[in-house]
């Protein structure tokens, strides 16, 4: 018996909004990223397909998320990614990690990560490699 | 500015922090919640429950979006999904089916994880709930997987519980899970559209058949209750005899009828005083939790491990009862 409290103080989960912007209908690697992140234990939520920047900020607000990771891989990521970040800072998230994964050319990385990108995935990213990123992102 | 102050004043920030320090059972939640405890009592409170896939979320979204448009109501949403028990880790993915309610600012959806704790969910939901309540929401809706006693627990919660059945999913009798009547107020057949909808309409007609004797002896929020066989006359306004409405979520049909049940449930409560007897007992459920969890840290702070241990140890040897060790272990108890 290690705590015999009825109701002790949860430790915090890390909470992850799993949302793919725009229009394109690629979702086996966002579905592949949360449940990978489920496993490590992590709380996901998973918004579907075809959200707007808009949405995406509203659920991570009310949601309370600590991270937010864009599944993107229509080529879109350079107009989607700057309105995610800026609705995040509006509404007052500006602690929230956001990582993007997908299509997403070697050419845009830098600029990504000028903008507060914290992490890019490719196609064959290993997922403990997300899943180590994602924790050191929210510990750090 | 306090959270519980930066709530009421409609802060969604705020709020969506304040949840989460709730959830966690962390002191800043308990201390707002203690705050917000005036601002409450006055919403109502739906549970929707059924197995997965019967359609919960997207009758949920529908419902929602009928009190936004047609009662100009606002409409907090609890969804709960079950946690994996091997990581502690959850998808949680109603959003899904509720897109058609992002951009309303009168409606704040949060998902939330069971978390496997023994009667931990039901309180925390009861608290989350709580803080939507004091944030002026007089809607809330909560979502739940109808499997499980916490599942239950939070079913009672409710002032209104809807329990979703769909076609298809085994529909004699013995399918439909023994026991939904207890916490039914309205029974929804969603998916009306699918093929088989007569058979589960009728099984579900027989088991309230079965339900309704001439005594009728139910479990009522913990408590035996009994009403006699109602009358023609007087049965409409002191029984309520559990409704089956058919819905199909996707094409929004059905969704009106299945509202004015609501409120004619919500009459009913009222009427009957049913209303007043579920907030008290709702209340009275969780004062008595909260004095468990108290005495039982309270004996946690007074006992040492190592009595503990000891105690467990003789207990285990077959040297004493469980019952000599309680005594044992309270009566070292300072106070
Ligand atoms: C399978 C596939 C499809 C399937 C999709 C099925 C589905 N439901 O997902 C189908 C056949 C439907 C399809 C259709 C199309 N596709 Co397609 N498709 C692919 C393909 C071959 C594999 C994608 C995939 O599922 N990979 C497996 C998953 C697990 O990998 P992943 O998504 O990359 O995810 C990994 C990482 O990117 C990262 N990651 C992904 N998301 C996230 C999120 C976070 C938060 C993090 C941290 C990491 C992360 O981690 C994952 C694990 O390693 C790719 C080519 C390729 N090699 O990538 C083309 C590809 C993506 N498709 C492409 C195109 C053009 C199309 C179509 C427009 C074709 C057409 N003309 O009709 C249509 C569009 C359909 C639509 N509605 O959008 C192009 C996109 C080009 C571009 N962006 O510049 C690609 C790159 C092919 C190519 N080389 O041209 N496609
Ligand atoms: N045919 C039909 N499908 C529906 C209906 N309502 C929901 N669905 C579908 O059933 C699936 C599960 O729905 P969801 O709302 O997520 O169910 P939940 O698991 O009970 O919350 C989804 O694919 C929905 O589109 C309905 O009335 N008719
Ligand atoms: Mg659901």
């Amino acid at each position: 018996m290690t705590d015999k409290k009825t109701s002790p103080e949860q430790s915090r989960r890390i909470r992850v909004l799993v949302a793919k912007p725009g229009l394109d209908g690629h979702d086996r690697g966002a579905k592949v990223v949360a449940r990978a992140l489920r496993d490590a234990g992590m709380e996901v939520i998973y918004t579907g397909l075809r959200q707007t920047p808009e949405m995406i900020a509203e659920a991570a607000l009310q949601e309370d998320v600590d991270v937010v990771g864009l599944s993107i891989l229509s080529g879109a990521h350079m107009a989607l990614t700057p309105r995610v970040l800026e609705l995040l800072k509006a509404n007052g998230q500006t602690h929230v990690k956001v990582f993007i994964g997908g299509i997403i050319p070697d050419e845009d990385l830098q600029r990504l990560k000028e903008m507060g990108v914290a992490g890019v995935f490719g196609p064959g990213a290993s997922t403990e490699d997300i899943i180590r990123d994602v924790q050191t992102a929210v510990a750090g | 500015m306090t959270y519980s102050q930066a709530v009421l004043n409609g802060d969604r920030l705020a709020l969506a922090r304040l949840l989460t320090q709730v959830e966690n059972n962390a002191p800043d939640g308990r201390i707002a919640l203690i705050e917000l405890f005036p601002h409450t009592g006055r919403a109502h409170l739906i549970g929707v429950t059924g197995a997965p896939g019967t359609g919960k979320s997207s009758l949920v979204n529908q419902l929602a979006l009928y009190y936004r448009k047609v009662e100009n109501k606002r409409v907090a949403i609890v969804a709960v999904d079950p946690s994996s028990p091997f990581t502690g880790g959850a998808v949680l993915g109603d959003r899904v089916r509720m897109r058609d309610l992002s951009g309303d600012p009168h409606v704040f959806i949060r998902s939330m994880a069971t978390r496997g704790s023994l009667g931990g969910l039901a309180q925390a939901t009861a608290n989350m709930v709580q803080v939507f309540d004091a944030a002026g929401f007089d809607i809330i809706i909560i979502e739940t997987v109808g499997a499980g006693q916490s599942e239950v627990d939070v079913a009672r919660l409710a002032h209104t519980t809807l329990v979703v059945e769909a076609p298809g999913l085994g529909d004699d009798i013995q399918a439909i899970k023994a026991g939904i009547l207890e916490i039914a107020d309205i029974l929804v057949i969603n998916k009306a559209d699918r093929p088989g909808v007569e058979n589960t309409e009728k099984a579900l007609k027989s088991m309230l058949d079965l339900a309704h004797p001439t005594e009728r002896v139910f479990r009522h929020h913990g408590s035996i209750m009994r009403t006699v066989a109602p009358t023609q006359d007087s049965s409409s306004r002191l029984m309520w005899i559990q409704p089956i409405q058919k819905t199909v979520s996707i094409e929004s049909k059905g969704i009106v009828e299945l509202a004015e049940s609501i409120g004619r449930h919500v009459s009913h409560l009222r009427q009957s005083g049913d209303w007043a007897v579920r907030e008290r007992t709702r209340l009275e459920v969780e004062l008595e939790a909260l004095i468990r969890e108290a005495l039982l840290n309270r004996f946690h702070e007074d006992v040492s491990q190592k009595e503990y241990d000891e105690a467990l140890e003789k207990v285990v040897q077959r040297n004493i009862s469980p019952w000599e060790a309680v005594k044992m272990l309270l009566n070292g108890r300072s106070k």
